[in-house]
């Protein structure tokens, strides 16, 4: 496979994450959400293997497995059992707005690559176009965890911006060192075990999972 | 030593959740605590000898800056795990926590010990990410340890915020990793701190300052800087109080260390005040604004939490003023403010335990109801409204002097924050001591050792500076520079 082609693939996948993630800024249904998260994650493993294989970097296969793993396979089991018990699958939010959230979307990725375009000049890496594409993922999730008030969806748009930094340390430094990458999704795996608790924490305490109704440590004047 | 301080507390956590709730679950907490407290010691002898160290194969350091806030961590945390015993044995007789829960509680506690003391030693800064992620999610369900509503609230505000804030910092860290890379080549090498301070004047300057942007809005998220702040009254307030304690005492001059850490990079890298800039800003509006929301709280624990938002606005206000003299302070600052605080969230359990409530309107005559709780209160916040002798004074002072000479302009702004401040403690704490003992206040016993321990260091610490302290803020001074 030549760099120039690799390249190519490269900005292909790239597309696919931030078009999954645009899709999970206003998708309604629960099981939908699941199912773009889990297509954001096999995109990025199958980038990961491309990188490595291009860059010939071999620890690039154990992260690309790890994220098969974690990202693709156990994590969206985790939701998709939390979402069965808590019968929660049929709930539709109410997404307000849709097309100012795509719009906010827009000027965001544009955002990102006026403020990746330094970076870019300095970088000699196959992968450099793609950053950008990465910051606009991270973004796009922080927008989705604000904009959206059910606590799956958070959780959803908070492992989004996860993945959106995975992203970023593939294509800019073909990924962080191993250490690090093993440290970080053992962080992801602990906190995916605290929000399964705390789904059932709030749904006993306030009897649904819409985390508007949690708005009494307020400020009292 | 300085791994056996790493493995006491995670062997303790072990030992801990396998333990569970048996009637001697809490003398095996202070003793997991007391052991690590002894390594912490022994640590810091050793750096007071030998000068800074590497161990594990480069993987950790210690160096002045992160052995005297060891020592603190250590320190602090034990004597937590003694007010604990008997504020969670109440707590457990009030039918607030049961079996489960209290084995969950003493592991979690020895875990965020954990996570700390691994921040502060570890040498490679994605590490340090990993372990401050590690340090909140441990802390996470011990402010929902309660289930209240309030409590379930917090604990989820908590995790969202800091979870979005702290990936803001991975994304900092991933573009400082860029830049150490061109220079150190690829690998695990390229994150060591050790490395990194050494080559910090090579690193390409624009990467940098976009780096500090996202490790500032992270680290600073965990600060609790103004306007990212959110989360803090809550989660501080809504836990179980040793955890408030530890929270406010030691997690934020965790995540404030590593912030200072990113920026004496940055600063190596630009050549220029820009990160320090930043850093007065959003410390400066924090003084501000905490010294403001202080005037309007209600609940004793939450107004505390403000407190601590203002104290952390003028470290990081000094730190980024920079120069020998606010360096000095800031660094003596962290230390008081954290011996001062976790003293006062210890005394603030008691009342509140004698009360049955938070309310301060509700708080009243612990003079007399009982004296060690109500001079405790009265002496902290004398000490940490900046009242001389007590060690906040001088800290605030340097600060103060450092101020005049370097931001002349700033000064009437740092002033009218430090002066309000004042105003609001001492507007609500003196009805809370004065005053007849109430029909509803129940007398009780209070764990009287770590209040007087820690008041005593404040003051001692504001009268004369041990040696050792002094030499270690010199050369952390110079590390800083």
């Amino acid at each position: 496979m030549n760099i120039h082609i690799a390249a190519q693939i490269n900005s292909f996948l790239a597309a696919f994450v931030l078009l999954t993630a645009f899709g999970m800024l206003v998708q309604r249904r629960m099981y939908g959400l699941v199912h773009l998260f889990t297509w954001q994650g096999l995109f990025l493993s199958l980038n990961t293997a491309v990188v490595g294989y291009v860059a010939q970097r071999h620890h690039l296969y154990i992260s690309s497995v790890l994220t098969l793993a974690l990202k693709v396979i156990l994590l969206p089991y985790i939701l998709h059992v939390l979402i069965q018990r808590l019968k929660v699958h049929k709930e539709i939010e109410t997404v307000v707005n849709v097309p100012m959230t795509m719009l906010i979307g827009i000027a965001l990725v544009i955002f990102s690559y006026h403020l990746m375009s330094p970076v870019r000049e300095l970088s000699t890496l196959v992968t450099r176009s793609t950053l950008a594409v990465a910051l606009a993922t991270v973004m796009i999730g922080l927008l989705m965890m604000i904009t959206r008030k059910h606590a799956v969806t958070q959780i959803i748009g908070f492992l989004a911006m996860e993945n959106g930094l995975f992203f970023a340390a593939t294509s800019a430094t073909y990924g962080m060192p191993l250490v690090v990458e093993l440290g970080v999704a053992l962080d992801i795996l602990i906190a995916a075990f605290i929000f399964g608790i705390f789904f059932f924490h709030i749904h006993t305490t306030f009897d649904s999972l819409d985390v508007e109704q949690m708005a009494r440590l307020k400020e009292e004047d | 030593m300085l791994l056996v301080l790493l493995l006491v507390p995670l062997f303790a956590a072990v030992v801990l959740a396998f333990i569970g709730d048996r009637r001697f679950a809490p003398e095996i907490n202070i003793a997991g605590s007391a052991a690590t407290f002894a390594a912490g010691a022994g640590l810091a002898v050793q750096v007071y000898m030998e000068g800074p160290m590497l161990a594990g194969g480069k993987f950790f350091f210690v160096d002045a800056f992160n052995v005297y806030l060891s020592v603190l961590t250590s320190f602090v945390s034990m004597t937590t795990a003694i007010f604990s015993r008997r504020y969670m044995r109440r707590e457990r007789e009030h039918g607030r926590v049961g079996h489960i829960r209290m084995r969950f509680y003493h592991a979690m506690f020895q875990l965020f010990i954990f996570a700390m003391l691994l921040c502060l030693l570890t040498n490679n800064v994605g590490v340090l990410w990993i372990a401050m992620e590690l340090a909140t999610l441990s802390t996470v369900l011990l402010v929902s340890l309660y289930r209240t509503p309030t409590a379930i609230e917090a604990a989820w505000k908590y995790f969202i915020l800091c979870g979005v804030g702290i990936a803001q910092a991975l994304f900092g860290t991933v573009l400082l990793y860029f830049a150490a890379e061109k220079v150190l080549g690829e690998g695990g090498e390229a994150l060591l701190w050790t490395n990194l301070s050494r080559i910090s004047g090579e690193l390409e300057p624009t990467v940098l300052s976009l780096a500090f942007v996202f490790l500032m809005v992270g680290y600073g998220t965990k600060v609790g800087l103004v306007p990212l702040h959110n989360w803090l009254p809550d989660a501080h307030s809504e836990g179980p109080t040793p955890i408030s304690a530890v929270l406010s005492g030691l997690l934020l001059n965790i995540a404030l260390y590593a912030l200072v850490r990113c920026k004496v990079l940055v600063d190596g890298a630009t050549g220029t005040h820009h990160a320090g800039h930043i850093m007065m800003g959003f410390g400066l509006l924090s003084i501000l604004v905490a010294a403001f929301s202080l005037l309007r709280q209600k609940d004793i624990k939450r107004m505390f939490s403000y407190s601590s938002i203002e104290h952390m606005g003028i470290a990081t206000f000094a730190f980024g003023l920079g120069g020998p003299v606010a360096t000095f302070g800031a660094l003596l600052h962290m230390l008081v403010h954290s011996l001062a605080k976790s003293s006062i969230f210890f005394t603030v359990g008691h009342a509140s335990q004698m009360h049955r409530t938070q309310e301060m309107d509700r708080i009243k005559g612990l003079f007399r109801g009982n004296p060690l709780v109500g001079w405790g209160l009265m002496l902290g916040v004398m000490a940490i409204a900046g009242m001389p002798p007590f060690g906040i004074f001088t800290s605030e002072f340097l600060i103060l002097t450092a101020t005049m000479k370097d931001a002349p302009l700033l000064t009437p702004f740092l002033l009218l924050g430090l002066a309000v401040a004042f105003a609001a403690l001492f507007r609500r704490v003196q009805p809370m001591v004065a005053g007849d003992v109430p029909s509803y206040q129940k007398p009780m016993k209070a764990a009287h050792i770590p209040v007087l321990l820690h008041m005593a260091l404040v003051l001692v610490i504001g009268i004369y500076m041990p040696d050792f302290l002094n030499k270690w803020f010199h050369t952390a001074v110079e590390l800083l520079k």
